[in-house]
């Protein structure tokens, strides 16, 4: 059964976690492959033939405009070749299919940055964005998260909190609009808030690394199947990943391997 | 003595090697951009670490980033190309908080200091290489020049289409073929110039300044081109750029023709031989045989990443370089490879006139120990290691920073580079350039030893373990600007002496290195030269990442191990630079009783019978315990009385003595025996215990306790200094 998911890890122009989100995948039983954007492009592989997109984290063109703000542009604008279609336009149709998409970190950034994420009533534009940490600069960190479980996110089924770590400069979740910000809220997107040793969302350095508003770690669409998040799921599948591995009782698979299974559960229940 | 470097780096390895005998792993040294060992049978490990300093000193963070993507290049060229799995990083500079009058031309070191880290950040993190490893040293005649040290680790197939991946060879009608970024006039005589003293006409654009990501799309797609055979040889473009990488790869086949006219620029207006030397950065050259050029271009273009073909790999004999279609220089390939003269160095030892201070016992030890935890050179890092992304890849295993907060100093890094196993590759490094100031033949034996002992701690193989030198040196050629020649040059010659000497004794070969000759700052009379520093990286092997020991003290209850014998040894030492003394006792390192230690370190480590592991360096004993303690949030009870050292050595000398191959040994009680058992008839005292209580306690001398101090006053002396920076 599960070896008919087929997930797909997109790869290229600055992307860096690809191999590892892959691990994760194939570890969570999707039958998974890593393809360079440019063979999207060329339309060589076709997003429409798998049912989990992946987009990883790494630094797409350098986010020299900002957050993957270049690489938000080749999704929307970049034609495939020989058709009159853009990427964005495979995803649209990915993601009214019902597939799951998930982005970390950078991949979290892109989705944004093409409004993707949160997409409320529909609504493809961007109405959030990363921006710099409030600290100025990249910090690698584990981070205590608090998960919502009144979310439609599929990928945190059954979860009440993680520990994983950020590894970001712009990290620091912004809305347009205080509008936006109470949308999320009532409607329960949300998904993972920073939290400090209490369990509890929090506002202050370092439990909350960059300064993002509500604590925000990662957010979903009102399906629940387009989930990103700035803490890095893929770092942490065995327990010798974890930072205190050594003098913890730990169960041999890290939680961040939770979200891949939920994933991969949830396509095999509801898509074949 | 003919040739120090092959008298004494490649005689070490030579030597070694064959003391290894059936049991060799080493594949390719000295050939290469970096050196290859196996990994296992089927992978096999690269490893270089290169300097960047004088660009650093002129432009911080182009230097820097440089530095680490220009060394990721080199992983890159060896062999047939490798994958990149780690950097490492090691930085010496003066204080940040330097207050006195700064010579011209200097920058401020704290501006030093930001511009390297952000260099090196931005080099590493968007490079998508996790950075393990490293370290900053402190000096203010590092004020002269800072050293950058950047080194990277990368993993390849041990056979690649049936061939043994670290050969290469281009052959004759190969075209070459340049990928990566366009040629522009940065970087001409970058190699030239870092070769030289800073001086008034140091020029700023020397300095290249390095785009990560270009370089990153060029690594996906010569990879996929690897796998897929197209290419027979591959380098990189570094120093002396096209000059260098086609002139070396043509020693292949004896010559060949390159067409500077066909090769891309940033913008009109370069002149034949700049083109020729420019060391724009992110570029690689290949040799592609004519059959696989058309699949080769159009992968390039498939995937972003700009391949000119500049001309064909010949038999001539001739370095022939043409620009439109005139010949612009044609020089037999004998003379470019073999025409340097060699160099006549004369050198004189003459031990420097040292003498042990009189230093009275301290009246508060525990203020003597903050005040040292505070120092630069032992002080926490975390506000720089944080800024490095050191788990992308998901191969961390001992992450840099370790313990219950998350916030101790690893002794080692330990990183899985292979998901589908649990072996692992350990990485570490040692560098002690406070001893050379008395002698630097102890100097690089400490630095030896303690890269092993960080090494070992972390659960590093003794059987399977490689070592590189990168040299940094003031210029030791007697002149008039340098009077003080002969005495460096032997300087020099000492420290290659105990390279030999100790890299035989711990059967340790060195696999590749580099140096760095002309650390020197002179405009008018005034003249910085820094202290001769070798940092000693050390890169090998643990069977299984789940036996991994990281420092920090686990469990009250735990018994607290001192292993190795302490001496009346604070020359060079923290203790003593505190109280403004140099001394004279130099640690002297017993490569044979600490090569035994190693091992029986080893045998515990594999039968887990090692709670924590910690090893003794800046600072001694006093240091080490503070640090085991916070990192794991326990207190402990020591004993001073216990070490294994002469009867009559004072409490402050017991305590921050940094006497070698001494580690600190934390262990469940459940365990005594076995760990006595392993480690009889060696140096191995029982010196305490760990405690509930979170407080340092020890007792001197008489049974009196010296020290009462809690753990939080200890950690924050320690993470203070360099919190904000």
């Amino acid at each position: 059964m599960a070896a008919d998911v087929r997930a797909i890890v997109i790869s290229g122009f600055g992307t860096n976690c690809e191999r590892e989100v892959a691990h994760a995948c194939r570890q969570a039983g999707a039958q998974t492959d890593i393809v360079h954007i440019s063979a999207l492009l060329t339309g060589r592989v076709r997003l429409d033939d798998y049912h989990f997109l992946n987009l990883a984290g790494g630094f797409l063109d350098g986010d020299d405009l900002g957050s993957a703000k270049a690489g938000a542009n080749r999704w929307m604008h970049a034609r495939v070749a020989g058709r009159q279609e853009s990427l964005a336009d495979d995803l649209r149709r990915f993601v009214a299919a019902g597939k799951l998409v998930m982005g970390v970190c950078n991949g979290f950034q892109l989705l944004v940055q093409m409004g993707v994420l949160p997409s409320v009533d529909g609504n493809i534009r961007q109405s959030c964005s990363l921006t710099f940490n409030d600290r100025g600069r990249f910090e690698n960190r584990w981070c205590a998260l608090q998960v919502n479980s009144a979310s439609p996110c599929v990928y945190t089924r059954g979860l009440t909190d993680l520990y994983l770590p950020i590894r970001h400069g712009e990290g620091k979740f912004v809305t347009d609009a205080p509008a936006t910000l109470a949308r999320l809220e009532d409607d329960q997107l949300i998904v993972v808030r920073y939290a400090d040793s209490a369990g509890l969302p929090t506002m202050s350095y370092p439990d909350n690394p960059n300064g993002s508003v509500a604590a925000i770690a990662g957010i979903c669409d009102p399906t629940g199947r387009i989930f990103g998040l700035m803490p890095h799921p893929e770092a942490y599948l065995h327990r010798t990943h974890h930072p205190r591995w050594t003098r913890e009782d730990l169960p041999e698979e890290g939680m961040g391997l939770r979200l891949y299974r939920n994933a991969v559960e949830f396509i095999a229940t509801e898509l074949l | 003595i003919d040739s120090l470097f092959k008298t004494f780096i490649v005689g070490a390895t030579r030597e070694v090697r064959k003391n290894l005998a059936d049991k060799d792993f080493c594949l390719s040294v000295f050939k290469d951009n970096a050196g290859v060992i196996t990994f296992n049978d089927d992978w096999s490990l690269v490893f270089k670490v290169e300097t960047h300093n004088s660009p650093s000193a002129l432009d911080p963070y182009g230097g820097a980033l440089t530095g680490i993507v220009g060394v990721n290049r080199d992983g890159m060229g060896t062999g047939m190309g490798a994958r990149l799995i780690f950097n490492t990083d090691v930085f010496c500079f003066a204080s940040p908080f330097f207050a006195n009058e700064l010579p011209p031309r200097l920058l401020h070191p704290r501006k030093i200091f930001e511009g390297v880290v952000e260099g090196v950040e931005h080099g590493g993190n968007k490079s998508g290489i996790p950075t393990i490893n490293g370290s900053i040293q402190f000096d203010d005649r590092f004020a002269g020049k800072p050293l950058v040290y950047c080194g990277t680790a990368a993993i390849m197939p041990r056979l690649l289409h049936g061939q043994p991946s670290h050969e290469k060879k281009a052959q004759v009608g190969d075209h070459i073929v340049m990928t990566g970024g366009r040629i522009g006039k940065d970087g001409i005589h970058g190699a030239t110039f870092s070769s030289e003293e800073l001086h008034e006409g140091s020029p700023v654009t020397a300095v290249q300044i390095g785009d990560p990501i270009t370089q990153r799309k060029m690594f996906d797609f010569l990879l996929l081109a690897r796998d897929r055979g197209l290419y027979h040889s591959i380098t990189d473009n570094g120093a002396g750029g096209l000059s260098s990488s086609v002139g070396e790869m043509a020693e292949d086949t004896g010559g060949f023709e390159l067409h500077l006219d066909r090769a891309p620029l940033k913008y009109q207006g370069l002149r034949p031989w700049e083109i020729l030397i420019s060391e724009a950065q992110e570029r690689m050259t290949l040799a592609v045989p004519p059959d696989k050029l058309d699949e080769f271009i159009s992968l390039a273009a498939e995937m972003d990443v700009e391949a000119s073909d500049l001309g064909v790999f010949t038999a001539s004999g001739y370095f022939h370089c043409l620009y439109q279609g005139r010949t612009v220089c044609c020089l037999s390939m004998a003379f470019i490879h073999e025409g340097v003269p060699q160099m006549q160095l004369p050198a004189r030892w003459t031990p420097p006139a040292v003498t042990e201070p009189d230093v009275a016992a301290p009246t508060d030890y525990a203020v003597i120990l903050q005040q040292l935890l505070g120092r630069l050179n032992i002080c926490s890092k975390e506000s720089v290691v944080r800024r490095y992304d050191h788990e992308v890849q998901a191969g961390t295993v001992v992450k840099p920073l370790t313990g219950v907060s998350n916030d101790g100093p690893s002794n080692a890094a330990v990183f899985r580079p292979l998901y589908d196993s649990f072996e692992g590759v350990v990485v570490a490094h040692g560098i002690c350039p406070s001893y050379s100031d008395i002698d630097t033949y102890h100097m690089m034996a400490c630095a030896i030893d303690e890269g092993l002992r960080n090494y070992v701690a972390t659960g590093g193989s003794m059987e399977h373990v490689a070592g590189l030198d990168n040299f940094c040196w003031c210029d030791p050629v007697l002149s008039e600007k340098t009077p003080d020649g002969l005495y460096k040059a032997a300087q020099l010659v000492r420290a290659n002496q105990a390279l030999y000497d100790y890299c035989v004794a711990f059967g340790v070969p060195l696999i590749s290195g580099k140096d760095s000759m002309k650390n020197d700052y002179q405009i008018g009379e005034r003249k910085i030269s820094i202290p001769p520093t070798v940092l000693f990286s050390v890169i090998g092997k643990i069977d299984d990442v789940r036996r991994a020991v990281t420092m920090d003290v686990k469990k009250p209850g735990d018994l607290v191990y001192l292993l190795g014998r302490t001496e009346d040894e604070l020359g060079g030492s923290q203790y003593y630079a505190q109280l403004g003394h140099l001394g004279a006792n130099v640690p002297v390192v017993d490569a044979v009783s600490a090569l035994q230690r190693y091992r029986t370190v080893n045998r515990a480590q594999q039968q887990g019978l090692l709670a924590s592991c910690h090893d003794l360096a800046d600072g001694g004993l006093g240091v080490a315990l503070a640090e085991a303690a916070f990192a794991g949030g326990f207190g402990m009870d020591i004993d001073l009385d216990q070490l294994d050292a002469p009867v009559e050595l004072r409490a402050d000398r017991r305590l921050f003595s940094e006497s070698q191959s001494r580690l600190l040994l934390t262990v469940q009680p459940q365990h005594q025996a076995q760990v006595e058992d392993l480690f009889s008839g060696q140096s191995c005292s029982l010196i305490g215990r760990v405690v509930e209580r979170p407080e340092l306690t020890v007792a001197g001398g008489d049974g009196r306790n010296i020290i009462q101090v809690p753990l939080s006053r200890l950690k924050d002396a320690w993470q203070a200094p360099l919190r904000e920076m």
